[in-house]
Order: C-alpha cells, then structure tokens, then sequence
C-alpha cells in the first residue's frame, strides 16, 4: 500500500495530473527529435538554442506578463531567428557554427535573465522559469501548448521522415535525387524549437532540452536499429518524466533538475549495462565466434 | 536519348577553373571513359554534368534527361557509416526518385529491391547494419541503389578505387549491362588496362581535353606524356584566363 500511496498519491492533485500529461506528451515527440539530434551530431546546438529560446520568453514576459501563451509566441520567433542567424553567420564568416552557437547562447542567456529582472521578476519566479515549477505543479494553458507542440511535431516528423533519415546518412544522395534536403532541415529546426519551448513550459529553459537529449543518449546504448532507437527514446523519455515528477513532487523541488536527474540515472545505467557499446559488453566480449 | 553536349565548359571553384575549355559530345549510349591525373578535373566534371556545381563559362547541355534520369556515384560517399540503417533500407534509396517521400512500396518494389541486392551479390547482408560492410561490400551496396535508380545516364567517379579484382570484376559486369541496355555510362578511372579492355571511348583529360575519341587512338604514350606534363606544369597564381569567349 505504501508503495502505490508513493506512486500515486502525487496525481490526486489536478495539477499533478496536467503535469504528467504534459511531460507525458512532450516525452512522445522529445524522443524522435533527440533521436535525429544526436545522429545529426547536433545535440550541442539542441543545448545552446535551448538558452536562445530564453530571450524571446522573457519578451514575451514583458509584453504580457506571465501569460502562456505569449511567452510561447516570443520563446518560437527568439528560437527560429538565432537557428537561421547562426546557421546564416557561420555560413557568411569564418567562424564555425559551433562557435557562434556559443556565443549566442551566453549572450541569450544574459540578455533573457536581464530582460525578466528589470521587468521585476522576484528570484523565485525568475528560479522557476529557468528550472520549472517547485513541486512540478502546472496550469491547463501550459498542458494546452505542450499538447499542440507534440500533436504538431509527430505529425510533420512523419512527412519529412525519408528526407531526414536520407539527408543524415547520405546528405549527398539526397541532394543528387531530390531538392528536399535544405526545407526538411529547417523544418527539423523549426520543430526543435517548438519542442524546446514545450520544454520550457515543463521544466524550464535551462534544463528544458534534458528530456530531448539524454534519452536519445539512452537509446543508442540498446540497439542499431533507427525504428528501435526511436521507440526507446520515447519509453526513456516516459519513465524519466514520469519518476521526476515523483521525484519533484516527493522532495519539493523543481521539476527541471528532478527529470533531468532521472533521466541522468537510466543514462548511467545505459553507460554501464547497454549491449551497444555499454562498458561490461566492452570488458568483456565473450569469446569470439569460429569463423 | 540521353545526350550530353559542352560548349566551351570552363569548371572550377572559386573563380579557380579545374577543367578548362571543354567542348564536345556524349552520345547517347555511349560508354566513355575519363582518364587523367590526380587533379585533371575528372570529378570537377562530373559534379558539373550531375549539375553539383555551376558552370564558370560555357555550358552543359543535358538533352533528353531530367533530374532523375541521372545517377551519381561520388568518389568518396559522404556517407555516415555509424547511422544505424541496414543494407535493405539503404539499397531501398534507389526508389526514391520514382516514389517520392511518401510513395509505400509494393510488392513488386521489394521484389526489386531484392533482386538488385542479388545481383551484386549481398544476399543475406540485408539487415546487415551499414557500419559492419567492408569497403568492397559497400561499394556493391551503392551499386545497387544506382541499378534501382534505373537512369538513362549513370556517372560513376572511380568507382573500382580502393575494392578488390573480383568486386570491381562484378561491378564491370553492371557496367557492361547498363551498357547493352543502352544506358549512357560515364566513368573516371586509373585503370589504363581496364579502361583499354572495356571502354570503347575514352576522353584524356589534364585540365583541358588532351585527347577524345576511340580508346585506341586516345591511350597513346604520347597523350598520356602529355597530360602528366600539363598537370604538373599548372600554374596556381595565373593571371585571369585569357582565351576570349565566344560569345
């Protein structure tokens, strides 16, 4: 009885239960985006645009207060304008896309935390909006965007699904068969910014890209599979969303760090035990086959 | 028809021309192949004919094909051999051109797709991951996306680079086919006794077209003299071209 008191108990509170929707939903479409992030090697720049979202929120902030659904409208314009500017500066100069990447990204993120200050955000709510609700708790405008931004997500990662797959194994191929290559990549950005404002919305803007990325990271210890690796990412996402908020909920702290500390812990054990690559599999092989 | 016409073609990168003044025809059919040096332009020529890169002056005329009448195989794939897809999913690429992004595949499809991983003799490598093939058993696998791509022109940068006799003995067999099926097949190669064996036409190529014609009459100890000497003596810091286009 303990235990299911322990499991359950949280989501007697409705705003528990939005919480685990929310983090539910974001999980089914954080696993494909991660997935392709990570075979992209792009997961660095899915970190940095994480911190370019944070000053187009708190514009929004300042235009409308702590209304959802502008912070949302700024964190997507911020999003989309530094993903093309830092693709646009490194392809127009000679410094490399990773490099301007980190700039924009430290400039974001001063700029953001000013913007909200000077707005006169308290420590707390600026805690919050960096790392997420204490307690996890969430309104029914967050759950609302969240599910949008997945329903929205799965739908157009299905339509550009043979571009995206092509255009990272054999980008030339595609290119010398077919001129989707460039809008399927922009639109693979587009929905990665929508997902790292989701992300925001569940666990803020700092750790909001954990959930995208590390189960992705998850997955690639398990299978060499694509189809597989995917279905992982989303399960890992799952579990991670669902034992944070335990985790958040139990511990009275933000959700932010609570997910993305579960997720760290699947990923460890991943390190160690996972088949593909995992350490014990390394040390020891087995004995070789005859040939 | 599946013609390939130069006027005067001039290709390069950055105002650097790598293949200069090229004029001349590729008849439909025709099984040509490119000889040169290290850095004679072959590659520079074919990303120009796969319409890769622009002309710098002149022109390439493609009659008779379109976009997907066209197959390349680059020299160096830039391909990423740790992407978890297996050799099935990755010969299956060939069909894109004819079913779009979101054409399913038929019965008939995977009968194909299954007969071209037989006829380049990887049959049973299917669900084989791609980072697992050698160099050889990757160059068949590419081989086979390009016979699903059924094109009219099939451009092949060194295809037999780097592979073994008995993998390159194979793929010349497709090559072969691709031929008798009327196919217009362009190859670079360094191979002067394969090329002499099996390439009717051959066009030498140092920057500029040195020789073009009957294998035979091309592949002279003469031209070939020539065009390791005009390699060599090419000069990097040279003034803007100055033979006049024709306009």
């Amino acid at each position: 009885m303990m235990l299911a008191q322990f499991l359950l108990e949280p989501f007697h509170d409705p705003a528990m239960r939005r919480a685990l929707a929310a983090v539910l939903a974001l999980a089914l479409s954080a696993g494909p985006i991660g997935v392709f992030l990570m075979l992209r090697r792009m997961s660095l720049i899915g970190d940095a645009m994480s911190h370019a979202i944070l000053p187009g929120v708190a514009i929004g902030f300042l235009a409308a207060g702590l209304n959802v659904y502008g912070m949302t409208l700024g964190g997507l314009v911020a999003g989309l304008v530094i993903a093309l500017a830092a693709g646009a500066i490194s392809r127009a100069t000679a410094l490399q896309e990773d490099a301007s990447l980190a700039v924009f990204l430290l400039l974001s993120l001063a700029l953001g935390v000013v913007i909200v200050t000077l707005k006169g955000m308290d420590i707390e709510q600026l805690m919050t909006f960096l790392f997420g609700e204490t307690s996890a708790r969430m309104s029914g405008d967050k759950l609302f965007v969240i599910a949008v931004s997945s329903t929205v997500s799965l739908l157009a990662l299905a339509l550009i699904y043979r571009p995206l797959v092509l255009g990272s194994v054999d980008p030339g191929f595609l290119r010398s068969v077919s001129c989707t290559d460039g809008v399927a990549h922009l639109i693979f950005l587009a929905l990665l910014v929508l997902n790292l404002v989701s992300g925001f919305h569940a666990l803020g803007t700092l750790l909001g890209v954990g959930i995208i990325i590390i189960p992705a990271g998850i997955a690639r210890f398990w299978t060499r599979d694509l189809s597989k690796m995917i279905a992982l990412a989303v399960i890992g996402a799952l579990i991670s969303g669902y034992a944070g908020l335990l985790f958040a909920f139990h511990a009275g702290i933000p959700s932010g760090p609570a997910v993305t500390l579960a997720a760290g812990l699947l990923y460890i054990g991943s390190v160690v035990f996972g088949p593909v690559g995992g350490l014990i599999w390394r040390a020891f092989p087995g004995r070789h086959l005859e040939a | 028809m599946a013609e390939l016409r130069f006027h005067n073609l001039t290709l390069g990168y950055e105002r650097h021309p790598a293949v200069h003044h090229l004029s001349g025809t590729v008849a439909s059919g025709a099984l040509l192949a490119v000889v040169g040096p290290n850095g004679a332009g072959k590659s520079t020529l074919f990303k120009g004919v796969v319409g890769a890169i622009k002309p710098l002056a002149g022109a390439i005329e493609r009659i008779g094909l379109d976009a997907d009448d066209i197959a390349y195989l680059p020299q160096v794939a830039d391909i990423d051999r740790t992407f978890p897809i297996d050799v099935y999913d990755m010969v299956a690429m060939g069909l894109l051109p004819a079913k779009g992004l979101f054409g399913g595949f038929t019965g008939k499809d995977h009968h194909r797709i299954e007969a071209a991983i037989a006829t380049v003799g990887l049959t049973g490598f299917e669900e084989r991951a791609i980072g697992t093939l050698s160099g050889g058993q990757m160059q068949r696998m590419l081989f086979a996306r390009l016979l699903l791509q059924d094109a009219r022109l099939v451009v092949l940068d060194e295809p037999f680079a780097a592979i073994d006799e008995r993998t390159a003995a194979d793929l010349l067999m497709l090559v072969w086919r691709w031929h008798s099926e009327g196919r217009t097949v362009l190859a670079a190669l360094h191979d002067i006794d394969l090329v002499r064996a099996n390439f009717p036409e051959t066009l030498l190529l140092a920057r500029e077209p040195v020789a073009w014609g009957a294998t035979p009459s091309v592949l002279t100890p003469d031209n070939l003299a020539k065009a390791r000497l005009m390699c060599e003596a090419f000069d990097d810091s040279a003034a803007a071209c100055a033979i006049r286009q024709v306009a």
